[in-house]
């Protein structure tokens, strides 16, 4: 799984940010590039450029390897992300993809947990196998 | 990935590949053409863009279409040093 960072700062400014303060809190710096949008071009397609404030608000958006959108989020800036979620998500779509959709994650699946054999023997019947 | 960038003194900027010449302009100079607009959906294509980005101590450029067989997390957020 690959990381990439968006936002509208410069990468002069991404450097200077992960080397003062984001080095501090992980070690050896940022793994992932930092992608400079300054003009909100990508922000714009993606839907999450804010114009009045002039910036790329809190999106995430999990890109399968067919380069196709199988989640995204949008957040206003105050309230942060929680990264586990994300991971769990992707595992999700991860496993979905790997039963080529014969299997689907129910409401709170986590990695080890029951998944579900979709067909018609599961109508009517997702009470047996999985309790909320 | 991209080789690493000569940069100049301007301010480069991301673009989305495929649109008429803002993805063909040199990204030396600050872009004022104004992009269509694609909604992106679940289930959908991930509009591709290329932009310039910094990497592990080099700036280089990052490009999403060179991802495809990768799972790829894209994250946009307001702005370097806010506090969240």
């Amino acid at each position: 799984m690959e990381v990439i960072a968006v936002s509208v700062d410069s990468m002069f400014v991404h450097k200077v940010w992960d080397e003062e303060e984001l080095a501090k809190m992980v070690d050896g710096g940022i793994p992932f590039p930092m992608a400079s949008d300054g003009a909100g071009n990508i922000g714009k397609v993606y839907g999450v450029y804010d114009e009045a404030g002039g910036v790329d608000v809190r999106g995430r958006f999990i890109i399968d390897p067919d380069g196709v959108v199988q989640a995204m989020e949008v957040l206003t800036p105050p309230v942060g992300r929680k990264v586990d979620e994300a991971i769990r998500q992707i595992k999700a779509f991860q496993y979905v993809r790997e039963t080529k959709g014969a299997e689907a994650m129910p409401s709170g699946w986590e990695p080890g947990k029951p998944t579900l054999k979709v067909g018609p023997d599961l109508v009517g019947k997702v009470w047996k196998v999985w309790k909320p | 990935m991209a080789e690493e960038e000569i940069v100049g003194c301007g301010k480069p900027t991301g673009s989305v590949v495929g649109e008429p010449e803002t993805a063909t302009k040199k990204r030396t100079q600050e872009e004022s053409k104004e992009v269509q607009m694609v909604a992106v959906k679940v289930g959908a294509k991930a509009p591709d863009f290329e932009a310039p980005a910094y990497h592990k101590g080099k700036f280089t450029s990052v490009k999403l279409s060179d991802y495809l067989g990768k799972w790829v997390l894209l994250c946009f957020y307001p702005g370097d040093f806010t506090f969240v």
